[in-house]
């Protein structure tokens, strides 16, 4: 990661230089710091990418609108931080990043129009996008077909392994088996209630934490529960909650529903500090609107939190909130998405090229150092080697740590015995 | 208004050789090809809105939820072309090979019943008709047959839309839940995800598109559009002379229903992809509003709303990623305040008068072949 104070949004474009092929040679004697001193374009981009001798276009497709667009504004913003951080670093291959953005506006054909209008117009190298499965099932076609190369940030339900992706969330088995171990060592749970939105990732998530408490930790689920998204009516659910009393609520629901079930959950007297309650979809992001009042004593599962006491993240908070005010929170998936834009860097200069199948090819084994999160490793699978930790929900609405793994816990999106 | 007995006025004459010149020569010949499937993608929405003319314009009846037929359509072509994305050797890696994969996700099987007849495309073709077709008459003969009309129609359209919506979202097993269906691939074997197949794609729904405005053409020049246009304006008088106002009412919610169906059909041809985004209310509602910029009472209108108000939602949302969706409810509001009767109000008020007195004054000048065409081409309505 750059030292380098950062130099704000608004920062002038330097000037493009004009170059002739003539010129090639004698500039790429020049020491580094001025863009255009990588190795020649015709070498590093075979086939038509908008690379030029000075600058490399990437896309970065999110919802800028609609109602994704609450969770997704912390992807922008970091894809932003971390294309900042490598320019004033002297960018990738000796070419300034420049960036287009394009509004998905949470519906998923227009996150498909959007991610072909990005390759087959304006060539981008990369894309960093998308939020939500069902944004990435609809642009992945579109990535294959076009070749193009995906940088997707968010946790999700895994069944997915593609040459055009790099999942740089955790998978489902990753994010979910070490806190149910922990819960289950610490707490001696055995049962669980599950309570999720209803689409793919909760119900996949489910399913494995399903098979691993009845398989591996002999306990049994009691309950399992779906609402619709956007869903704000709990109570029946709660109801059942405190007829069954189960040891653990475990809970993927995701959005604007939490501030409903939280809620809605403390007005019924279930008290989280005496109640376990485990999610795996509530970043600080959802706090900043539940409250940290509502689920103060809460457990989450996930890769990082932003009260994580290292350099690294102590570095990354502070360069995030100077861009972006100091209010903002840093959760989960904001921190999958600022390792995009580094982990695409990290490849090219590996592969030596912007090709896209070289850098597919070049992806497993790149190793990031500098992550906030930690180290990261890209797996042979395109998923990255990470971390679980178990965090505890403070007033403050941040997270306290109170658990990690002691090594990195390997992707598996094809787990066998889960399926 | 001035009967005429032939097929279009000269007003209408003009407007359809602009409309075949700029979908046949102008655009195919100017754009590149994914800027023209981006064409091809905003024209299914005109078969909606030329429905939307008929039952809207001409008979009344505002429906909210004519995007439950659009996805009908759609759904029904996309099972077709999901099944033969998901054959065995292409599914491989799945528990169950030779099922859709929203099903191996949701652990599904086998096949449900349902699907099976969708792995024919005769059956599918019709099916894309007849199943919206059936609801529509369904709903229509519920509807009309009681006397429930204007606002209350509308409101249960929209009813119908939010249901639909939360039946497809909730089985996800068997419709693919909210994700829609994805990665639609081949038609009988036939890529359709090249450049050259979205052009074909491209022509053949222009066709179908024209075939669509014929038929709409023909409707509202026999006596049936007369009656459908005397219902809206006085529905007693036309049910006191003798007709029955709920068959007539039920014919034209029927006929936007196919025709929305179709377009749903080609969307999901053109684009790859269905998902319950385009069933529900707020699509159903942008629906009638590429109807009303284009002008409810246009059928050439509409297809220009759709076109229009597409591709300013395509080009605003480029430049400005942030700032785009103020931008079009702004046009939206300009259109409506200004321009009630929309595009074709715009063309029938302005531009159509200066062409007239144009030929006029160049026809006195000449003083030969005088005739009455001055008068029939007085706009229609």
């Amino acid at each position: 990661m750059s030292d380098e104070p950062n130099k704000g949004l608004q920062s002038p474009l330097r000037r493009k230089l004009l170059m002739g092929a003539a010129a090639l040679p004698l500039i790429s004697m020049l020491p580094r710091p001025s863009f255009g001193a990588g190795p020649a374009t015709a070498t590093v981009n075979t086939t038509g990418l908008a690379v030029t001798d000075t600058e490399v276009t990437v896309g970065i497709l999110h919802s800028a609108t609609g109602t994704m667009a609450i969770s997704e504004t912390g992807s922008i913003q970091a894809e932003k931080l971390a294309i900042e951080q490598i320019n004033a670093a002297g960018g990738v291959l000796g070419r300034k990043i420049k960036f287009i953005q394009e509004d998905g506006a949470s519906d998923w054909p227009t996150f498909a129009e959007k991610a072909k209008k990005l390759l087959v117009n304006d060539k981008v190298a990369a894309i960093m996008g998308c939020w939500t499965s069902a944004s990435r099932k609809a642009v992945l076609p579109v990535m294959e077909q076009y070749n193009g190369m995906l940088y997707y940030p968010t946790f999700y339900e895994g069944l997915e392994q593609s040459k055009n992706v790099i999942y740089t969330g955790q998978e489902a088995t990753q994010q979910i088996l070490a806190g149910l171990n922990w819960i289950a060592k610490e707490k001696g749970a055995k049962s669980f209630f599950f309570i999720g939105s209803d689409y793919i990732w909760p119900r996949t998530s489910n399913k494995i934490a399903r098979k691993h408490v009845e398989n591996v930790l002999k306990g049994k689920v009691v309950g399992e529960e779906y609402y619709a998204l956007g869903s704000t009516q709990f109570n029946s659910v709660i109801n059942k909650i405190k007829l069954t009393k189960p040891d653990v609520i475990f809970t993927d629901v995701v959005g604007g529903s939490n501030v409903a079930f939280y809620k809605q959950l403390k007005a019924a007297g279930v008290d989280l500090s005496k109640q376990a309650l485990l999610t795996i979809s509530v970043t600080e992001d959802e706090i900043d609107g539940i409250g940290g009042e509502n689920i103060a004593g809460a457990y989450a599962c996930m890769k990082y939190f932003q009260s994580l006491d290292n350099a690294n993240n102590k570095a990354f908070v502070a360069d995030f909130k100077k861009m972006w005010g100091e209010k903002t929170v840093i959760g989960d998936v904001t921190q999958a998405a600022y390792l995009g834009p580094w982990l695409w860097k990290l490849t090219v200069e590996k592969a030596g090229s912007f090709d896209v199948d070289k850098i597919a090819a070049a992806s497993p084994g790149v190793e990031f150092k500098g992550a906030p999160e930690g180290y990261v490793r890209i797996h042979e699978n395109h998923h990255l080697w990470s971390k679980t930790r178990v965090g505890k929900a403070k007033l403050d609405g941040q997270f306290e740590l109170i658990f990690e793994t002691a090594d990195l816990v390997e992707p598996d999106p094809f787990p066998k015995g889960y399926q | 208004m001035i009967i005429t007995s032939r097929f279009f006025n000269r007003s209408e004459l003009i407007g359809f050789i602009a409309l075949a010149a700029v979908l046949f020569v102008i655009l195919p010949l100017s754009l590149d090809v994914f800027r023209l499937n981006l064409v091809a993608k905003y024209l299914t929405y005109a078969f909606v809105a030329i429905g939307l003319v008929l039952c809207w314009g001409y008979g009344g009846i505002l429906s909210l939820g004519q995007g439950v037929f659009f996805g009908l359509g759609g759904y029904c072509m996309a099972m077709f072309l999901k099944l033969e994305a998901s054959s065995v050797e292409n599914t491989k890696i799945q528990s169950t090979p030779g099922i859709p994969d929203f099903m191996d996700w949701n652990q599904i099987t086998s096949l449900p019943l349902f699907w099976q007849p969708f792995h024919s495309l005769t059956f599918t073709i019709a099916a894309i008709i007849l199943v919206p077709g059936l609801f529509a008459l369904i709903i229509g003969t519920a509807m009309f047959k009681r006397r429930v009309g204007g606002t209350y129609f509308a409101i249960i359209t929209q009813a119908v839309a939010a249901i639909l919506t939360i039946l497809i979202v909730g089985q996800q097993g068997y419709t693919g839940g909210i994700n829609g269906m994805t990665d639609l691939r081949t038609l009988r074997g036939w890529d359709i995800r090249p450049d050259h197949a979205k052009i074909i794609l491209y022509f053949f729904e222009v066709f179908l598109l024209f075939v669509c405005i014929g038929i709409a053409q023909f409707i509202r020049l026999t006596k049936l559009g007369r009656i459908l246009v005397a219902m809206r304006e006085q529905e007693d008088r036309v049910r006191f002379s003798g007709y029955s106002v709920a068959n007539f009412k039920i014919f034209a919610f029927c006929m936007a229903a196919i025709f929305a169906a179709i377009g749903g059909a080609m969307f999901a041809l053109n684009v790859g992809f269905m998902s319950p985004s385009f069933v529900g209310i707020v699509p159903s509602i942008e629906m009638v509003i590429y109807t009303a910029v284009g002008g409810r009472m246009s059928i050439f209108g509409a297809v220009w709303g759709s076109l229009l108000v597409n591709f300013a939602k395509t080009s605003l949302s480029e430049s400005f990623p942030q700032l785009w969706l103020f931008g079009l409810g702004a046009l939206f509001i300009a259109v409506v305040l200004a321009f009630p009767n929309g595009l074709s109000g715009i063309w029938a008020d302005y531009v159509q008068p200066r062409i007239d007195r144009l030929l006029a004054s160049r026809k006195s000048k000449a003083g030969a072949w005088a005739d009455n065409s001055v008068a029939d081409g007085a706009p229609a309505e």
